[in-house]
């Protein structure tokens, strides 16, 4: 008897005195300052290069034109700012022969067509990759993937290859005798192929991603309830799919409000040009500060969606604790 | 009357058939095939292009529309218009990868150390700075770049750094510095905070815990986020476009985007494309295969692995 180790309970006793007697166990508590020294780095980054730029911009556009030099000069200080380029900026926006009026609603019109065709097409694939691919799923995962690797520019120039006017395209339209267009002379179809065909990767991968962490249970649970197939989509995976399709649509319109260099490869014409030609045109002209109070307004005016994906954001990460 | 007779006589031989495709359509388990078929065809649309604009860097002629048989010429049979031998497509290749470098060897340890302050760190200041940093995630590429355009060209003190280079490596990291930031306090809300009271619980140091327990844990987050700032400064376009200033500093991208517009097109560029295309895919293989040692061990597969260094999983 006396051999055998007594089971548990002298066990019990002997845990407590591990703590010193007298002191209360004291509760994990971190210097706060260690924390702040491993962020500051990043806070100081930021301020610098992120938002004292943007305050460099406001003071261009509110800056004055420097005549001798023919380049614009800020003013750092609000109480002398000259609201002439805004203004001018308005004008051409909203007044009588405003071109940058109408270059604004194409953008949005291009944006608008652009990204809902996008969403077309990449929700089905998204859909099918996460929900019926099986075993094939490593398969299609890196072909759906594999356009994200690469780069933008090797995706424009391979559409530029193609619809030349003597390019393959047009060798398979004029041999089903459909006449042979000059797809790269400055056409706004183009320019949304190009837009939907560039920014899709970026839409698919947040959609792949977000279908793929619904749970089959509910799917399965809803047809077991007696939900057909397309019912238990409309009433299960649809609303389940919201957050990733609102997510994906902004990670494509944002990128496409301040795209310039799709339409100047896939059009160059002014008639479709859109409001990133327009900032980009004016960088290095005497018109900079003009570029800047209109890319300050795009940036008021997306700030809405781009608070709305941050706090989206926020509550994901916090929603995963 | 004798219609309804004669139409079920008829119907009689096809009833199995009709029944049987009733049934394949009443199946809830059934194949979706047009799903399927869709996807390939997005598939084929995506990919099928870029095939071929790699064909064409292979091309004999001069064409970038025609294929016209196999050669090396563009890559450096030709002793003055192939990426070899054109100095500024040869510098463009080199600049590209010093540009991912540096930018990664920056931005990455400041990512993380932002990622794992703010995260802990409890307050107002925190949580504003870690808003601006996800605005920054999301901001349009081309008003950043406007932003810093301004600053490297006008602003007193930062004026005198012009473009070039260095201006390219400050956007550049300023831009990709939320990569890191993101995916890293991602991968911290997972963790939890247990492993660190245990091991303040053992005598560990804040500092030991850093680099004990924390960073092990974090390091496939960290390297995926690597393998992202790496990769996306490869594919960058808008940044380096506007804070380029001449020929020595312009990488692959520019060099795409400005020989093309400019009428001067041809298979070399596709040549220089493709280079950058492997350059983006050993970094991604590279990626799978290192993500997939690190998380060896844990519920990791290569699906999800997949999408760790696409940056859609924490």
């Amino acid at each position: 008897m006396a051999i055998q180790p007594p089971p548990e309970a002298p066990l019990a006793p002997s845990a407590p005195p591990a703590r010193k007697p007298g002191r209360k166990p004291k509760p994990y508590q971190p210097n706060k300052l260690f924390w702040v020294l491993l962020a500051s780095p990043g806070i100081l980054w930021l301020i610098v290069l992120f938002i004292i730029p943007f305050y460099a911009m406001l003071a261009i556009g509110e800056g004055k034109l420097d005549r001798q030099t023919e380049s614009p000069v800020a003013v750092y200080n609000p109480f002398t700012w000259s609201s002439a380029n805004f203004v001018n900026v308005w004008h051409d926006l909203f007044g009588t022969g405003a071109f940058a009026g109408w270059i604004a609603w194409r953008t949005i019109w291009y944006v608008a067509l652009a990204s809902l065709l996008s969403l077309a097409i990449a929700y089905p694939a998204a859909y099918f990759v996460a929900r019926f691919a099986g075993r094939r799923k490593g398969i299609f995962l890196v072909l759906l993937i594999a356009p994200f690797w690469i780069s933008y520019m090797m995706r424009m120039l391979a559409w530029i290859d193609l619809l030349q006017t003597n390019g393959y395209v047009n060798k398979v339209l004029s041999f089903l005798h459909l006449g042979s267009p000059n797809w790269l002379g400055g056409h706004w179809y183009t320019v949304i192929l190009g837009l939907v065909y560039g920014y899709i990767p970026y839409l698919i991968l947040v959609l792949y991603a977000g279908l793929d962490r619904i749970d089959p249970s509910l799917l399965e649970a809803g047809r077991d309830l007696g939900l057909s197939r397309v019912r238990t989509f409309v009433r299960v995976t649809l609303p389940l799919s919201r957050q990733p399709i609102l997510t994906g649509m902004l990670i494509t319109v944002l990128p496409m409000l301040g795209d310039y260099y799709t339409n100047t490869l896939l059009s160059g014409a002014r008639d479709t040009s859109m409001i990133g030609n327009l900032i980009e045109g004016q960088l290095s002209t005497p018109s900079a500060g003009q570029g800047a109070i209109l890319s300050l307004i795009v940036l008021l005016v997306l700030l809405v969606p781009m608070i709305y994906y941050v706090i989206a954001t926020n509550r994901a990460s916090r929603a995963a604790t | 009357m004798s219609s309804t007779v004669v139409s079920k006589t008829v119907s009689q031989p096809i009833a199995g058939t009709k029944a049987s495709r009733v049934r394949f359509l009443r199946n809830p388990w059934r194949h979706p095939w047009f799903l399927e078929g869709f996807t390939w065809l997005y598939l084929i649309w995506s990919l099928a292009p870029i095939a071929l604009a790699v064909l064409f860097s292979f091309n004999k002629g001069k064409s970038q529309a025609t294929y016209q048989g196999l050669s090396l010429r563009w890559y450096w049979g030709d002793k003055v218009n192939s990426i070899w031998y054109n100095p500024q497509l040869h510098s463009a290749m080199f600049e590209t990868l010093k540009l991912s470098a540096l930018t990664t060897l920056i931005a990455v340890p400041i990512g993380v150390a932002f990622a794992l302050g703010i995260n802990r760190w409890r307050g107002v200041i925190p949580s504003s700075f870690n808003f601006v940093m996800i605005l920054s995630f999301v901001v349009p590429e081309l008003i950043f770049g406007v932003a810093m355009f301004f600053i490297f060209t006008q602003m007193p003190g930062l004026k005198d750094i012009g473009l070039g280079n260095v201006a390219e490596v400050l956007g550049l990291v300023t831009w990709n510095v939320s990569w890191p930031a993101i995916i890293v306090q991602g991968r911290l809300v997972t963790i939890g905070k247990q492993y660190e009271e245990a091991s303040a619980d053992l005598g560990c140091t804040q500092f030991q815990t850093m680099r004990r327990v924390m960073l092990p844990l974090l390091t496939p987050a960290i390297f995926a986020s690597a393998i992202l700032v790496f990769s996306g400064v490869i594919d960058d376009f808008v940044i380096v476009d506007l804070l380029s200033s001449n020929a020595t500093n312009t990488p692959m991208s520019v060099i795409i985007y400005s020989t093309q517009h400019g009428g001067n097109g041809g298979p070399a560029l596709n040549a220089l494309a493709t280079v950058m295309l492997l350059m983006s895919f050993v970094v991604a293989g590279l990626g799978y295969l290192g993500y997939r040692l690190m998380t060896r061990g844990q519920r990791v597969d290569g699906q999800q692995a997949l999408t760790a260094i696409a940056g859609a999983e924490g």
